[in-house]
């Protein structure tokens, strides 16, 4: 579904992502584990044309994709939710929802709000409230409804556990399981190896910008060297 | 006598009530964490300890002396230091002159026209770096250090005045597994050393549970718990609204 | 009581016509962060092309309305024009450079329409079906000023309509917030943007075509519109629509009824609302603090560190050549390099609020004005010897930056600008009209230095040796204790306040301290002229004064002194070789906005960078 290699960037002078290959399978969760400031969102924002790639390739469902518009990338069917949320505050959740708003391909069932307040319940419950007066639990879950709203086949989550209470990370954990019960494809990123190992199928660990490792979830947590070294775990 | 005492603090915005009746004393040289679920009223709580909210009701007081409402920036004069939840620093300076700022506002010497501040509070400010560990990286600008490095920049500034009180808002937020053990070891230790207290919040149970002498638990503006970090483990109340299973956290 | 009818209705309709203008303006902000000084332009050409379209098509109400309309979607089309080419090019470059580009445009614009239209007024003809007039409480009131009355609620209405009830307003809605994200979900922004542009500009060229009835079409309409506009946006509140409908309301009554109680100072009187409404609610009538604007710049201010060898030795050489060099020359040269002398200090003053401070200033040159009069007052009232009004000078420039700052500094980005702009216009207007002290606009004549300082070579090294030592002690404070923390406060004054640093203090010190060394500047500048007129305190000389330093570059201590001298000395050539100076730097300016975004110190320290690896 998408295959990301040897891509790097830059900020300004700094190299800030270094030859990165990884890929998703139709139907996969992939966590991509790693400190702060290993390259997880650069990665995510590379792959959606945020941060340009100054080599390599980014390749969704077949089509080279590195060096196009993020808008163009989002309306092939990658969907971005990023570590800061970004909620429109000043919108409602029904006009956050419309913004993300587009049309499904062939023979996917769409997402509607009403479907997604089925997913995220307390959403359904706050429909005309501004984004910027909800909670960072709730503000998590409208991000994701957003970004479902413009069906997606793949949706890249940046750190979507980060400062959520352990009860909300919980719910976190159940959306996803749900999401992939429903064939899309995730890339999530994480520091929070106990919520990725509940929810990935394969991992692959960045640090400075490279790859370092990947396995699937058994294999992860069988190499205890390899979490020490890169998790620090 | 505690260093910190806070007595019934209550705040409402818009009519919600985000903090109400907050009563807790921290003392020299303990750690307090202050948990809770997002909106729990942390950070209003906290922004009401070091001035930058005014509370509706109820008296804080530092070494016994009121300070309810005063502004940031006298708070910190009577020794109140704090880090924040989102690094605050000088993005334009070297890690040193972020430093020496702290040290020269200490020493009332911001008002000079003409010393070049190079050659001003420079050595104090690299024993305070070499306490952190930083010292190899006093040269660098903040704007392009790494996150965890800034946290410690921050925490080499809270101590400049010789602080009696820390407040650290999420002090290990967007850090690595074992920067943030590290990191809370080493304010552990300066804390029982210098007799700081220390009053934290945090999302990261690991790091609550291996660090805090005490914690608070906050819902909904209220305190619902209180205690030892195992007391506060097997509250079966703290582990509704917020620890949960402990399944994806690690705090089992 | 009748007449305060009238009054009050004619108010009506003034504020109309400006909440047309202002919406678009507030609209293109909105979306773009983009504070649109050619928004008085398109505003200007909205009416030119009216008069053109209405004059040229056969008379009626097809020709009227349809010149009237056509007009407004001509200016739609240039705006979008401008955005293509212009300003999608630079919406990640910082506020200023996007406030200068547009400059650049006003300048164009302004030799465009004089080559096309000519410098005569213009008078259009009336709109057919309105021109009489109808009976109300006993007086009669032109029925075209009733129909503005209706324009205004109708354009508000729809535009509500628009941005809360279809998709397209609530992704303008979104993207005012963040514009990256909006692009994230899919939405070309692009496309987005240029809509908008098209929108408010638009409107501005309606505003202007429905002017063509009511009054003459001039070459002076664009700067008047904008500053009233500005106002009115700032009033209301950026990117607020009913924020600016009832600023609109506000001033456009203002203006009817002050003509009655205080004729001679109803500009004063609308800025001092401004300033008001600003001290009391920061950000205008209905606007919300400004959240971050995402997706735009934010990479950290660089390290300020000892100038590096090779730029010492420069600086060393040029300033023997500033020494040496003037007895050869001739008095004219030595005149204009005593004015470069004036304008490296006046632009390192300047820089003192907008790079370290990180304050914007569109009012500087009240600073400078001020510092002029104060000489001129003193010589001219009290018969001061030329030192005693040197030190003047500085004196009253750095009370008024005392008294105007306190206002200014509790405010930040474009609203602190436009307050400093308020607070400028009101030194020009006093300066205008308080004719018995001021002269008016014939301003003070006969302010010459003393004897021992009158030969022009003379004047030129006390000029030189006073700016020269002030701009030096100026970057010596930069590097002080007191310049540290100015730049303390502008990285983050959460942090500041948390290290006691009170911010506002030292913004507001910053503030009166840059003041007076403009102050010293105007001073020697009212010496060097031999009279002071109040043009030395327009929104042209502040526009000057920040083109320097942007054309210099802000990042760097440099920057100023470089882009003092570029200005001054480009401005020094257009203006004696060519009669489209205007024309021709407003294209210098644009140029240099899309090729040198970090000003010429700025480009030259990257590519010194470039060759000699991390300073």
């Amino acid at each position: 579904m998408l295959q990301v290699s040897g891509v790097s960037a830059y900020y300004g002078r700094a190299h800030i992502l270094d030859g990165v290959t990884l890929d998703v399978g139709a139907g996969e969760v992939v966590v991509l584990l790693g400190r702060n400031g290993a390259g997880k969102s650069t990665t995510m924002k590379a792959i959606m044309g945020l941060v340009p790639p100054a080599a390599g390739s980014v390749r969704f469902q077949g089509a080279e994709i590195a060096g196009q518009e993020p808008f163009e990338i989002a309306r092939r069917g990658l969907g971005y939710v990023p570590e800061e949320r970004r909620i429109f505050s000043e919108l409602s959740v029904i006009e956050n929802l419309e913004v993300g708003r587009r049309p499904a391909a062939a023979g996917l069932r769409p997402w509607t709000p009403e479907r997604l307040f089925g997913l995220f319940p307390s959403l359904g419950a706050m429909q005309d409230r501004p984004g910027g007066r909800m909670s960072g639990g709730e503000q998590q879950m409208l991000t994701i409804a957003r970004t479902l709203m413009g069906n997606p086949r793949l949706i890249l989550l940046d750190e979507p556990s980060e400062g959520l209470a352990p009860v909300i990370i919980e719910r976190m954990a159940e959306a996803i399981r749900a999401l992939k019960a429903e064939g899309l494809s995730i890339l999530l990123s994480e520091q929070n190896l106990h919520f990725a190992q509940v929810v990935s199928d394969r991992a692959t660990i960045i640090e400075k910008g490279r790859i370092r490792w990947s396995g699937s979830i058994p294999e992860l947590l069988a190499a205890d060297e390899v979490r020490e070294q890169y998790l620090s775990v | 006598m505690a260093t910190l005492e806070v007595e019934g603090l209550t705040k409402s915005f818009g009519g919600v009530r985000a903090v109400q009746g907050v009563t807790f004393a921290v003392e020299p040289g303990e750690m307090l964490a202050l948990i809770g679920p997002n909106g729990a009223g942390k950070s209003t709580c906290f922004n009401m300890l070091n001035g930058q909210l005014r509370p509706d009701a109820g008296r804080v007081r530092l070494m016994g002396r009121d300070i309810t409402g005063i502004a940031p920036r006298q708070v910190w004069r009577l020794g109140v230091g704090r880090t924040f939840q989102i690094t605050a620093t000088f993005g334009s300076m070297t890690v040193l002159e972020n430093v020496q700022m702290a040290l020269l506002s200490h020493h009332r010497r911001l008002g000079q026209l003409w010393r070049p501040v190079a050659r001003m509070d420079a050595a104090p400010a690299r024993a305070l770096l070499d306490r952190l560990g930083m010292a190899d990286q006093a040269a660098r600008p903040c704007g392009i250090l790494a996150y965890g490095d800034l946290k410690r920049v921050e925490l080499a500034i809270a101590l400049a005045n010789e602080p009696k009180l820390l407040l650290m808002d999420e002090p290990t937020a967007g850090m690595a597994p074992q920067e943030r053990v590290s990191l809370m070891a080493l304010t552990a230790d300066i804390a029982r050393e210098s007799g700081i207290a220390v009053l934290f919040t945090e999302h990261d149970m690991d790091v609550v549970f291996s660090h805090a002498d005490r914690i608070l638990v906050l819902d909904r503006g209220r305190l619902i718990a209180e205690g030892e970090p195992a007391v506060v483990r097997a509250d079966p109340k703290v582990r509704e609204v917020y620890l949960g299973s402990g399944a994806v956290t690690g705090a089992h | 009581m009748e007449n305060l009818v009238l009054q009050a209705l004619s108010g009506l309709a003034s504020a109309s016509s400006l909440f047309l203008v202002a919406s678009g303006l507030t609209v293109i902000f909105g979306v773009s962060r983009v504070v649109n000084f050619a928004h008085g332009s398109l505003y200007m050409l909205g009416a030119y092309l009216a008069w053109t379209l209405v004059t040229t098509l056969p008379r009626g109400h097809l020709g009227f309305w349809g010149g009237v309309i056509g007009a407004a979607l001509l200016v739609g089309l240039i705006g979008l024009l401008v955005e293509v080419l212009l300003l999608r090019r630079i919406y990640r470059a910082p506020e200023l450079f996007q406030l200068l580009a547009t400059f650049g445009v006003v300048l164009i614009v302004q030799d465009l329409a004089l080559m096309t239209w000519g410098a005569q007024d213009l008078l259009g003809p009336r709109a057919p079906g309105l021109r009489g007039s109808v009976e109300i409480v006993g007086l009669r009131f032109p029925l075209y000023e009733l129909f503005l009355i209706g324009v205004g609620p109708v354009v508000l209405a729809l535009l509500w309509l628009l941005f809360h009830r279809t998709r397209w307003g609530t992704l303008v809605r979104a993207a005012t917030q963040d514009r990256e994200m909006v692009g994230a979900l899919g939405v070309n922004q692009r496309m987005l943007f240029t809509s908008v542009f098209f929108l408010g500009s638009l409107l501005a060229g309606l505003g202007g075509a429905l002017q063509l009835p009511r009054e003459s079409v001039n070459l002076h309409m664009d700067l008047s519109i904008i500053t009233e506009a500005f106002v009115v946006v700032v009033v209301g509140g950026l990117g607020s629509l009913s924020g600016a409908a009832l600023a609109a309301l506000l001033i456009g009554e203002l203006h009817a009824f002050g003509i009655l109680i205080v004729p001679k100072i109803t500009l004063v009187l609308v800025f001092l609302v401004m300033a008001l409404v600003l001290v009391v609610r920061p950000h205008g009538l209905l606007g919300k603090p400004e959240a971050a604007a995402r997706g735009g710049q934010g990479s950290a201010e660089p390290v300020i560190g000892p100038a590096p060898p090779a730029l010492r030795w420069l600086a060393l050489a040029a300033l023997a050549v500033a020494v040496v060099l003037p007895p050869f020359l001739g008095d004219y040269a030595v005149s204009v390099l005593t004015e470069l002398a004036i304008f490296v200090l006046f632009a390192a003053s300047l820089h003192l609020i907008m790079g370290p401070g990180g304050m914007a200033s569109f009012g500087h040159a009240a600073y400078f004005g001020l510092g002029a009069y104060g000489a001129a007052l003193a010589a001219q009232w009290l018969g001061a010897p030329m030192l005693a009004g040197l030190a003047l000078a500085p004196l009253m420039a750095g009370i008024f930056g005392l008294v105007f700052g306190y206002f200014c500094v509790r405010l930040s980005g474009v609203y602190a600008a436009m307050l400093t702009l308020a607070f400028a216009q009101i030194a020009w207007s006093v300066a205008f009209q308080w004719v018995e002290v001021t002269g008016g606009d014939n301003g003070i004549l006969g302010v010459w230095p003393d004897a021992w300082a009158a030969p022009k070579l003379v004047y030129y090294y006390l000029a030189l040796a006073l700016c020269l030592g002030a701009t030096l002690f100026l970057r010596r404070v930069v590097h002080a204790p007191f310049g540290y923390a100015l730049r303390a406060q502008r990285d983050s004054t959460l942090r500041a306040e948390a290290i006691g640093i009170d911010a506002f203090r030292i913004r507001w010190l910053g503030f009166a301290l840059a003041a007076a060394a403009a102050g010293i500047a105007g001073g020697l500048f009212a010496y060097g002229k031999g009279s002071v007129f109040p043009t030395y305190m327009g929104i042209p000389r502040s526009v000057d004064a920040l083109l320097m330093v942007l054309l210099g570059g802000v990042q760097t201590l440099s920057g100023p002194i470089i882009g003092a001298l570029a200005f001054t000395g480009l401005q020094e050539q257009l203006v004696r070789l060519t009669d489209l100076w205007r024309l021709i730097l407003g294209c210098i300016i644009v140029l240099l906005v899309l090729f040198f975004p970090q000003g010429l110190a700025g480009a030259a320290r990257a590519r010194w960078e470039a060759r000699h690896g991390d300073a």
